[in-house]
């Protein structure tokens, strides 16, 4: 029988990174998902927490385990109340950065799980969605 | 305030990081080695990040950070004991750990740069340059 798990995590200080990713790597365990697999989740787990936490002072992330015909894996929803983001298609852009960094973090995250959304709205928030399958 | 202690061995600095770290912990890390590359001259840096379960940007900028300046000071820097599953990650992610030389584990990380420096011309009375 899957697993249900939901749980709520709040991202308000560099420490609350290192937690989350420990937490969604023991879930990851949980369900039954591979090293490789952890790894990259908590790898995007980790841009776009960081994120939240860079450019909209902070964040929450949900996390929950979905199941879909035979596949199962673990579902992540990053939402925020910041400055939103004006031209998503740039942001997604290998390079493009406003924080004088590598500008890797929402591209590379994409890369590395196996379904990504993103909706943001200037003044409003944004809100980042991500799924890897166990086996994916 | 918390740090993470670097041991000096011979010509080298080792740093063995434990723990994943939070933003906070690893900038001191980088601030504290480039100013002990600067202090003893020391000319390898190993950084064991084989407890390590995720090299995220940020980490891997770290990394970047402190080869890129230890190199201006004549210092190499050598990552061991990266896991797999990271070091697959990081492709996917697309960071080039630029200027960086790995090794699998801390022994064979001193061998890479011991052979550096034996190689490195000025360092070798018979050099045979033509
Ligand atoms: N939650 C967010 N709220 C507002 N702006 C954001 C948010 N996340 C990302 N951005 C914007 O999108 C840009 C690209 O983000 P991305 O993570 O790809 O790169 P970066 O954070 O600039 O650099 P890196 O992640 O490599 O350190 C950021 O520079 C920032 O302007
Ligand atoms: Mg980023």
């Amino acid at each position: 029988m899957p697993m249900t798990i939901k749980e709520n995590m709040a991202i308000q200080q560099e420490r609350d990174l290192v937690y989350c990713r420990n937490r969604v790597k023991e879930i990851a365990a949980k369900i039954g998902m591979g090293i490789v697999n952890q790894t990259k989740l908590i790898t995007a787990t980790s841009e776009i927490a960081r994120n939240m936490l860079r450019y909209a002072g902070g964040g929450n992330v949900k996390v929950e385990v979905i199941t879909r015909g035979k596949l199962e894996g673990l579902q992540l929803v990053f939402e925020d109340s910041g400055p939103g983001i004006p031209d998503i298609n740039k942001a997604m852009q290998d390079g493009f950065t406003t924080g004088n960094t590598l500008g890797l973090g929402l591209p590379g995250a994409k890369r590395l799980v196996n379904e990504f959304a993103i909706q943001s709205v200037v003044g409003k928030g944004t809100t980042v969605k991500i799924l890897k399958w166990k086996n994916g | 305030m918390e740090r993470i202690p670097i041991l000096k061995m011979g010509r080298f600095l080792l740093v063995t990081i434990q723990v994943d770290l939070y933003d906070r912990l690893a900038l001191t890390l980088e601030e504290d080695l480039v100013q002990m590359v600067y202090d003893t001259g020391a000319s390898g840096v190993l950084i064991d990040i084989s407890a390590l379960s995720i090299v995220d940007s940020f980490m891997g900028r770290i990394i970047g950070n402190i080869a890129g300046m230890s190199s201006i000071m004549d210092a190499e820097t050598v990552v061991v004991g990266m896991q797999p599953a990271v070091a697959i990650t990081l492709i996917e992610l697309g960071l080039p750990l630029a200027g960086v030389h790995t090794a699998l584990n801390v022994e064979r990380g001193m061998a890479l740069l011991e052979s550096r420096m034996s190689a490195r011309p000025d360092d070798t009375s018979d050099a045979d340059d033509d």
